[in-house]
């Protein structure tokens, strides 16, 4: 299975300081580790949300707001994604990582086509799978 | 037990087997050994820790129990073999030795080196040219991926105990040949590798083309095949032919999304909705790839390959394909491995660059191939050309050979429908010649 971890965004990250030298330099042996033992198949820190955007929808309307954005605790700092044979091996992997300071990093499993299991029946397969063609299309014109 | 506990000690076993067995290898010396006690771990990690809890550094837990247990074991065959000979209790003694300096370095100490030559010496002696490459294949998932007997012998369609009995035999074979536990010399350093590239393409294939049974692909097997892959090129970044592996499977595995209908049945290359490529696999073969060649080293059969692999990444629709390249690139892996396999799909590409005809004389001038006398895609191939130079009645009596020959019962479906397509379209009346216009170009082998 393939999970995406969620490292969240703190006052630090916000202001666009950068963490201690012996932070980085831990958390460059983890992510080396998790690269030597083939699991990791991306990972990116994000820039402040001062540098980013939003978009608000509202029937027809599209507002777009400037950042940053005031909720730091639900914000996001930066990303993983990880081959894992289950959620335990993800979490026993987030665990040997350097964070601290009561800090709360979320797994998320990411969808695969078998996870929709019984819901997804081979008619709404074959329907999703036009709805896909569909849109290749008009993409393609 | 609790099921929480149980799914805690599995995942910590999957991270951290390989190398408590890699450990173990060094100090003991012995594969069956080396595993045996690294079971023994698990076992007690399965008893203890639903009491006392997950210890707060499992791994080390793990290597301490083990390698107390590894001390019992030669303490008592010393005291065995004292009546016996001098010499087995001087190997027992210098083991006991190996684990006492190694008690010093807790696994968190290990250096990433001796770390990699621990992983190192576990893959090659896994995949030893003294084992039948099945055997290869069932200790490599059992000692670098952790994998468990039932699993292994599920992934592979074989009873438990037929799997077990193998493994055991292969860990017994190693010790009988005195198989040395040093990394290979340089001298045979390319040859021995050869041997690893080719378990784990054997690994990744068995569940990408499903050659028995029900199901077109077994994803898990591909998955522990790439985990294989990305963790040997970490381990020999400087070696193209183990990123040229990586990047095939891995622009292969990106094509899994597309390559099953809605009932389950194959979607051959050319027809598959490449929307639903997997965009970051393919972005890593890609990169693999790039890295493969950047190495400047002659290019070797994977990577050819994963070459041809990339000309189909690259290509956004399927009337894209560079063909002309792809032969280019089959020339060179013919010139290579000189297999009729690889000759039969070089015909496949020149049907798709120079037309049917050129590609039919390629396919007869194989038709006596020995390797290929029972091989479902030569008359699947020629079967193609045939119908699309209108040549239907021949065409649906080489898709019925073709079905006849496959072990696969999805692609038997595919395949008896072709041939009752062609049977039909010789009863429609149309007009006999080149395809159609409009019409789907059809490949049969490059998936």
């Amino acid at each position: 299975m393939r999970v995406m971890v969620f490292v969240p965004a703190d006052r630090n990250s916000e202001a666009g300081v950068m963490p201690s030298r012996e932070l980085i330099s831990k958390m460059m042996q983890f992510n080396e580790e998790l690269v030597r033992a083939g699991v990791m198949l991306d990972g990116q820190g994000l820039t402040p949300t001062s540098k980013a955007k939003r978009v608000r929808f509202s029937g027809a309307e599209r507002t777009v707001i400037d950042g940053p954005f005031a909720e730091s605790k639900e914000l996001v700092a930066g990303y993983w994604i990880w081959q894992v044979k289950s959620i335990e091996e993800a979490v026993e992997w987030l665990k040997r990582a350097p964070f601290d300071g009561g800090v709360e990093v979320t797994i998320r499993p990411i969808f695969a086509a078998e996870d929709f299991g019984k819901e997804m029946t081979p008619e709404l397969r074959h329907k999703e799978a036009q709805l896909r063609e569909e849109v290749g299309r008009r993409q393609g014109s | 037990m609790s099921d929480a506990t149980q799914e805690t000690v599995a995942a910590v076993w999957r991270i951290e087997s390989a190398r408590l067995i890699g450990a173990l290898l060094r100090m003991v010396r012995s594969v069956e050994l080396a595993e045996d006690l690294a079971q023994e771990a698990l076992v007690a990690a399965l008893t203890n820790w639903p009491t006392t809890g997950v210890p707060e550094n499992p791994g080390a837990w793990l290597m301490t129990t083990a390698r107390n247990r590894a001390l019992d074991h030669l303490r008592r065959q010393k005291m065995q073999q004292r009546k016996h000979g001098v010499f087995e209790a001087a190997m027992a003694t210098e083991a006991m030795a190996a684990i006492e300096t190694s008690e010093r370095d807790t696994l968190a100490s290990v250096t990433d080196a001796e770390l990699g030559d621990d992983l190192l010496r576990l893959v090659f002696i896994s995949c030893h040219p003294v084992l039948s490459r099945e055997a290869r294949a069932a200790l490599t998932l059992r000692m670098l991926g952790g994998l468990s007997t039932a699993e292994i012998a599920r992934a592979f369609l074989v009873p438990e105990p037929t799997m077990a009995q193998r493994i055991v035999r292969a860990k017994r074979t190693l010790g009988e040949a005195r198989v040395p536990f040093e990394l290979p010399p340089t001298a045979e350093l390319r040859d021995r590798l050869a041997s690893v590239l080719e378990v784990i393409y054997l690994i990744f294939n068995a569940g990408y083309a499903a050659t028995q049974g029900e199901d077109w692909m077994r994803p898990e097997l591909c998955q522990e095949a790439l985990r294989l892959g990305r963790i040997l090129a970490q381990l020999m970044p400087g070696e193209a032919e183990v990123h040229g592996l990586l990047a095939l499977m891995e622009l292969n595995a990106s094509r899994l999304p597309a390559r099953t209908g809605p009932q389950g049945e194959p979607i051959l290359l050319l027809d598959q909705d490449r929307s639903r490529w997997d965009q970051l696999l393919l972005h890593r073969g890609q990169t693999a790839f790039e890295r493969a060649q950047s190495l400047q080293q002659p290019l070797g059969c994977y990577t050819l390959q994963a070459a041809i692999a990339a000309c189909h990444a690259r290509a956004q629709v399927a009337a894209d394909t560079d063909w002309h390249r792809i032969v280019a690139l089959y020339d060179a892996l013919v010139e290579l491995t000189r297999s009729p396999i690889v000759e039969l799909n070089r015909a496949v590409a020149v049907s798709m660059a120079f037309g049917p005809a050129a590609a039919l004389e390629l396919v007869d001038a194989l038709a006596d191939a020995p390797a290929l006398q029972s091989y479902h895609l030569l008359p699947s191939v020629r079967g193609d050309l045939l119908f699309k130079l209108g040549r239907s009645v021949e065409a649906a009596t080489e898709f019925e050979r073709a079905a006849a020959l496959t072990h696969n019962a999805r692609e038997r479906a595919l395949l008896s429908a072709r041939a009752e397509e062609s049977r039909r379209r010789q009863t429609g009346a149309k007009a006999p010649g080149a395809t159609p216009p409009g019409a789907k170009p059809r490949i049969s082998i490059v998936r």
